[in-house]
């Protein structure tokens, strides 16, 4: 009997609107996490984004506002692996909410999903901005992404148990139009395979480990170093015997150095998303990836 | 550091309880099996997690029940990943968080910095001022920092004086577990009130703090006592909070009896205006009680004394701060304009030469305060700032001079005055750990004819944890 009443219920939270203040509230970091949250959450969640492309994420203040979200979140996503260390922590002490405290089902980690690439075999700050447990910038290989919607399908159902099955519909269905999606963009990506990229900071590493692009420079000497006019002289002297096909560059990135480097060793500067709404045309997940394949393979064809 | 220890063990936990979740990340056909096995699985699944939220909601107060919840946790990695810190196992994996800030300046000044002193202010006993002349240690601040359990955190922050002095600047517990937005804090600690006494001196946009926060509370007010705070469950931000404690710092001081001394209570509020601004609001008032508050002065003879106030305090503190960045990016430009209020009102007797004569009579003052600054990133690691700094110390009234009893030359500490200060500061930082600044100051906090110019270079580096971006 219990099975069967029980079976009736969920068909009940699955057809009944759900109330609006019964949607779990969740603070996602990036644009990338809070996209992914409404993607698996549809209308059960109501996802508040604490930046936009548009910023530096490891740069960011422990403003009002989100404590204030953070105060009522039910679910924190963060991409974890230090990236957030500078605000998150202050956001989560100064929020008086249980829920949200490392540890806990309310606090979720993307980073802590994924093997990181990049991980420091030595830990000195002489090394620039580098970050103990690896790269953070994971969201440029949609394998990463698919690990975390797994894993954020699981703790979406475990946190609102109510609704899990409508969670576990919207996390299959989600995948497998990323699967299909993965395979499409492999294969339009075929000719990227290989090419030399130069990159600014080391955030495209999961991009070009995903497509096979070479990274044989880097505009930045050491992590979050900027490059000093000696730097750029080598860098130009090294690129210009063996020119790279496309300098990459993004969103937030400052253009001066890019552009300088680019007008000297003859190399395209390819503006890309790096996270969703980082261009007009990276409105969603999808988008950010068809949009960063387009603007690689305009150089690239 | 201290974030990701607990999701280590996490990490562990899930792994060894929720293996079923745990598949190989480009595994597609092996992640759609797993899926209709979740499906076809579903009721019991559904009665598992169940059971699981409601012990987690019932039972958060427990050790045992709160294993559970970590355990609940689904993770896609079948074990820690490469430089998981539950990869490591000894003892040491439980450290706090520790940092570690250096300071120091070389000062030059064109009045001698011993004769400094705000004018028609009694003097807080603290190391204000613009301090000694050529190089200077500063403080050397260490901070330890760690979760107790899953209900309390602990901070200890200490500076190591120049002077060969530890000094605890604050040493409190912090309750991480309370519910309905309450945090309770105890031990000692900075006060919340206003927006800059909360602000280690290492995070200050300027080398000194402002005249008013010098004059007022000796710089930064820190008592051992207790703090309850709220944040309203609203999109706007509202904090509210109190506190109470012995009272032994400036303008109180600790009562020889039980109980506490004095109170003080705020509000916050603040939010966003657009994507590039965001601003903070608050007002504060603090009720404290001083039992033979002493301050040396000299007399009309210019002898010294120690003369000594007993009465009430209360003070007013009203503050806001604007900050503006191009899209949020504050990494490349940012704005921020800061501005405080401060009135106090003393009321009480006012013993002349308390260790001779110790004449006794009413006391009366009301003195205010403000500055203004703005801080400028101009570009990437680049930054400028102004500050304008002035008080009023309106005139006080001491019974022992309008009784006839003493002449007002024998108070020249109270000697009505309105002192001011302008500051001008240029630093470069070149990573998120290092500062190098310089700092230009008109200081007239003498109201002397001629205006100390002082001139100063300073140093701040950062080691261990990383610092927090406070708003």
């Amino acid at each position: 009997m219990l099975p069967f009443i029980r079976s009736v219920l969920a068909l009940l939270v699955l057809t009944a609107t759900v109330p609006a203040h019964a949607a779990l509230k969740v603070l996602a970091t990036t644009s990338d996490w809070g996209v992914l949250a409404s993607e698996l959450g549809g209308d059960r969640v109501n996802v508040y984004v604490a930046t936009s492309a548009l910023q530096d994420v490891h740069r960011v203040e422990a403003k009002p506002s989100l404590v204030a979200r953070a105060r009522t979140a039910d679910l924190v996503i963060a991409t974890g692996a230090e990236l957030e260390i500078g605000w998150l922590p202050v956001l989560v002490q100064e929020s008086g909410n249980p829920r949200i405290q490392p540890g806990r089902p309310g606090y979720f980690e993307a980073a802590a999903q994924l093997n990181l690439l990049e991980v420091p075999s030595r830990l000195d700050r002489s090394l620039g901005d580098i970050h103990s447990q690896g790269n953070p910038h994971v969201q440029l290989d949609p394998h990463n992404i698919a690990a975390v919607a797994k894993a954020l399908t699981a703790r979406l159902a475990t946190l609102d148990a109510g609704n899990a099955p409508y969670y576990v519909q919207r996390g299959s269905d989600f995948d497998s139009r990323w699967q299909q999606a993965i395979g499409r963009w492999e294969s339009r990506a075929a000719p990227l395979r290989g090419i030399p990229v130069v990159v600014i900071h080391r955030d495209q590493a999961y991009l070009c480990h995903w497509l096979g692009m070479q990274e044989v420079a880097a505009i930045e000497p050491k992590p979050g170093v900027p490059p000093s006019a000696g730097y750029l002289g080598q860098l130009v002297t090294k690129l210009s015997t063996a020119p790279p096909r496309m300098i990459l560059r993004n969103s937030y990135n400052d253009a001066k150095a890019v552009n300088w480097l680019s007008e000297r060793i003859h190399a395209p500067v390819v503006l890309l998303p790096f996270s969703v709404g980082g261009t007009a045309e990276a409105k969603d997940l999808f988008g950010l990836f068809d949009d960063t394949l387009n603007r690689l393979l305009t150089v690239e064809p | 550091m201290t974030l990701f220890k607990p999701f280590g063990a996490l990490l562990v936990l899930s792994g060894a309880v929720l293996p079923v979740v745990g598949e190989a990340a480009d595994d597609a056909a092996a992640l759609r099996a797993e899926l209709q096995a979740l499906n076809s699985d579903y009721t019991a699944r559904l009665a598992t997690l169940e059971a699981r939220i409601t012990q987690l909601e019932s039972g958060a107060s427990s050790a045992a029940t709160l294993s559970v919840a970590n355990a609940a946790v689904p993770s896609a990695t079948s074990g820690p990943g490469p430089g998981s810190p539950a990869a490591r196992s000894s003892a040491a994996a439980f450290n706090p968080a520790i940092s570690l800030i250096f300071a120091g300046n070389y000062a030059n000044v064109s009045e001698d910095p011993e004769s400094w002193q705000i004018a028609g202010f009694i003097p807080s006993g603290s190391e204000v001022g613009p301090g000694e002349r050529s190089f200077n240690l500063g403080e050397s601040e260490l901070a330890i920092g760690a979760s107790v359990d899953p209900y309390f955190s602990a901070n200890l922050i200490a500076a190591i004086t120049g002077e060969d002095e530890i000094e605890v600047e604050e040493a409190y517990f912090r309750t991480l577990a309370l519910p309905r937005g309450f945090t309770a804090k105890g031990g000692r600690f900075f006060s919340s009130f206003g927006y800059l006494n909360e602000v280690h001196a290492h995070a200050w946009d300027f080398v000194d703090q402002p005249l008013a926060y010098q004059a007022f509370f000796g710089n930064q007010l820190a008592q051992d006592g207790v703090q309850l705070k709220w944040l309203a469950p609203t999109d706007l931000y509202i904090e509210l909070g109190a506190e109470t404690g012995n009272g032994q710092a400036f303008p109180g001081t600790r009562l020889g009896r039980n109980g506490m001394n004095g109170a003080t209570a705020f509000a916050h509020f603040g939010g966003d205006v657009g994507d590039s601004t965001s601003w903070r609001a608050g007002a504060s008032w603090l009720d404290q009680r001083a039992e033979e508050r002493t301050y040396e002065d000299v007399d009309d003879l210019g002898a010294p004394v120690l003369n000594a106030f007993t009465g009430k305090s209360r003070t007013w503190v009203i503050d806001a701060t604007l900050k503006w960045a191009p899209s949020g990016n504050v990494a490349r430009q940012q704005l921020k304009v800061q501005g405080e209020y401060m009135r106090r009102e003393e009321t009480g007797d006012l013993t002349f030469d308390v260790e001779g004569l110790a004449l006794s009579d009413a006391y009366r003052s009301e003195q205010s305060g403000w500055y203004l600054q703005s801080v400028y990133q101009f570009r990437p690691r680049w930054r400028v700032g102004l500050r304008y700094d002035a008080l009023d110390s309106g005139s006080p009234e001491i019974g022992l001079v309008g009784s006839g009893a003493l002449p007002p030359e024998a108070f020249p500490a109270l000697v009505p005055a309105d002192p001011d200060r302008v500051t001008l500061m240029l630093d470069w930082n070149p990573s998120e750990f290092s500062r190098l600044r310089a700092q230009y100051a008109w200081d007239g906090a003498r109201d002397a004819q001629d205006r100390d110019r002082q001139f100063m270079l300073q140093y701040l580096f950062g080691i261990g944890a990383h610092g927090a971006h406070k708003f």
